[in-house]
């Protein structure tokens, strides 16, 4: 079986060199879309930012969801998760809805405004690399390994092993373990995550559970709704027809 | 059947509303054309932080402007008060052509509109859109069931219409379970946004917020029509019987007051439930918009309903559903535009073309609901529609246009 796969972001590690940036531009053959790569937004053709919070650098990107809103709301199943934890995206199933774009609790779909042919963009932790055999283009090109690629249970352990021993210098919290059920890139910083732009408080449960607790009554609403209606319907027309009865019977 | 000799000048003869409707389908149709040869980008002012935007926003309004059409259908099917027969075609029509406005708007909002026929056989069970689209698909087909009579009648097609009044209850009740189920799920829809839309309309209890306010709209809006009709299409103009029934109207603005009362007490409970009081005192736009939802959709007609004198008087109850059709506007456009607007950050407003390829639809479904009711009984006086229908003398006239 194959190995859950993730990505781990230290920002204390970060240099904002813009290597990533780069190297998921070419990695994904995405045009240039600014001169200064530090004032760039995540866009359809950019799915890796680095923004700069005085001297530290934070990096946006899909945070592939354990469970991800994307998926779970797309109607014709073209948000899918890869046996290795990647959210990949089929632009040939999609229709065009962009309930993903509405449901991403990270807020990070993009979408192809300017054309007749639309589709989805955003970071796929380079599925096509690494079934290939490579690593997400983002990790390799990191030169002081900020951003680290691998198991997840390993990026997990090296994640609190860092908390644990720099308590000082980080803030106590690994960002994307539990945010929105969790996902496969965790992010470590010296200061709270929403002073980097991180979106706070998002629940710790899967996002999907919130649709699913109204879905599942569905079932209870047909069945119970029909037999209402159902037993509604022969209660009235009896009712009417005994009226009807007794005023003919009065009648005569 | 042949078609009367066509009165051209009496079709040509130019009226205020004639020369603005043909402006307003003109100019629609030249928006539908940029539409899509330009792309979205280009025509609407929908971006990455603002997915959905006015076409979105109008598809919950249309859908819950057409509620009548299950719950009259109900009222007299399935309840049997045959009291509000009269009602059931005005009603289902309506509710036919607010799908199809829908519908229309629904492909032209899709970014890929030629993969519209993907969810027939890709299917995510998980996904609330994939139920709405399914529910749509089905009560689209319920409601021309439901409609189909009044067409055959006018053909004289008694076979036909034998096997649908066969068939008529079971397809009354899935109709009810459909739009049960549709009408709720525009509301889960934005179950999965709990970070995103303002607490003041997000609530675990969305779903039943977007039914319980779509039975009152939905009788709002047939009160509406009714008045709209009876004012509008006269005798003179080959329509019959589409004078005010007051008891009738009274007895629906009754079922609109319990509604009402319903959806007050929900909110309310909603409210203390999940401690969002505070809320109410927070100076902001939401705010503002909230109470103008909450007084003018609910409070004001709760209170002019309660009265007998407002309830049974035609103007009165004209100006209350108004009112209640307005709240169902301002909720709708609340929970799907303004109420994001501080997740997003960014000020939408809709474009040109996004408004003017509403407004044509809008246009073509009065001009088609016209159409129809002139032509065919759908306006019936009489308890039972059917034996009612054979004596009507929209049956045997010829068609017109105009």
């Amino acid at each position: 079986m194959l190995k859950e796969k993730g990505i781990l972001f230290d920002v204390t590690l970060c240099i904002g060199c813009g290597s990533c940036y780069d190297a998921c531009k070419e990695a994904n053959n995405l045009p240039k879309t600014s001169e200064d790569f530090l004032k760039d937004h995540l866009s359809d053709n950019t799915f890796n930012v680095i923004e700069q919070y005085d001297d530290l650098y934070a990096r946006k990107m899909c945070m592939h969801c354990n469970e991800p809103a994307c998926e779970s709301v797309c109607l014709v199943g073209a948000i899918t998760k890869t046996p290795t934890g990647a959210v990949v995206y089929d632009a040939d199933k999609c229709i065009g809805c962009r309930y993903c774009m509405q449901a991403c609790p990270h807020k990070i779909p993009r979408y192809e405004w300017g054309t007749t042919t639309p589709r989805i963009r955003k970071c796929n932790m380079c599925a096509e690399r690494v079934s290939k055999g490579l690593i997400p283009a983002c990790a390799e090109a990191c030169p002081n390994e900020a951003t680290l690629y691998g198991d997840m249970d390993q990026l997990i352990a090296i994640a609190k092993r860092r908390l644990q021993e720099n308590p000082d210098k980080y803030y106590q919290h690994i960002y994307g373990l539990e945010e929105a059920g969790g996902g496969h890139v965790l992010v470590l910083s010296p200061v709270p995550f929403e002073q980097l732009g991180y979106i706070p408080e998002l629940p710790k449960e899967a996002m999907p559970e919130f649709t699913k607790r109204a879905m599942e009554k569905i079932p209870s609403v047909v069945v119970g709704g029909g037999i209402f209606l159902g037993g509604m319907y022969w209660l009235t027309k009896r009712k009417n027809q005994i009226a009807k009865e007794e005023r003919s019977k009065h009648e005569n | 059947m042949k078609i009367k000799n066509i009165n051209v000048s009496e079709i040509l003869k130019p009226t205020f509303w004639k020369i603005t409707s043909v402006i307003i389908v003109i100019v629609g149709l030249f928006s539908t054309y940029f539409r899509f040869t330009q792309g979205l980008g280009a025509t609407t002012n929908l971006q990455d932080t603002v997915p959905w935007g006015l076409w979105i926003g109008f598809d919950f309004i249309g859908v819950g402007l057409a509620a009548a059409g299950f719950t009259i259908a109900a009222t007299v099917h399935i309840f049997n008060m045959h009291k509000y027969e009269p009602l059931v075609r005005p009603a289902i029509l309506t509710a036919f052509l607010g799908y199809s406005i829908v519908v229309c708007l629904l492909i032209v909002d899709l970014g890929r509109p030629e993969h519209f026929y993907h969810p027939l056989y890709m299917w995510n069970i998980h996904s609330v859109m994939f139920e709405i689209t399914w529910c749509l698909i089905c009560y689209s087909t319920v409601l021309l069931i439901e409609f189909a009579p009044v067409i055959l009648e006018k053909f004289n097609l008694k076979a036909p219409i034998k096997i649908l009044r066969m068939i008529s209850i079971p397809v009354v009740i899935v109709g009810v379970l459909f739009s049960t189920l549709h009408q709720s799920s525009f509301g889960s829809l934005y179950l999965i946004v709990p970070g995103k839309l303002h607490p003041l309309w997000y609530s675990s209890l969305l779903p039943v917020h977007f039914y319980i306010s779509c039975i009152a709209a939905g009788l709002s809006m047939i009160i509406f029509e009714s008045y709209l009709v009876a004012r509008g299409l006269t005798k003179e103009d080959g329509f019959q019987n589409t004078g005010l029934k007051m008891d009738i109207l009274s007895g629906a603005a009754f079922a609109v007051l319990i509604a009402l009362i319903a959806s007050l007490l929900l909110k309310i409970y909603d409210f203390i439930d999940d401690g969002k009081l505070y809320l109410l005192t927070v100076p902001s736009m939401e705010t503002y918009l909230f109470y103008l939802e909450i007084l003018l959709g609910t409070i004001a007609p709760i209170y002019l309903l309660s009265q007998k004198k407002f309830r049974e008087d035609k103007k009165w109850l004209y100006i209350i559903s108004i009112c209640v059709i307005s709240g169902l506007i301002l909720n709708r456009i609340n929970v799907s535009i303004t109420g994001l607007v501080a997740s997003s950050g960014v000020n939408y407003f809709p474009s040109f073309d996004e408004i003017s390829i509403t407004l044509m639809l809008i246009v073509l479904a009065i001009f088609a609901f016209r159409l129809v009711a002139k032509n065919f009984a759908v306006f019936v006086t009489e308890e039972h529609e059917h034996s009612a229908s054979e004596k009507d003398i929209a049956k045997t006239k010829p068609i017109t246009i105009s």
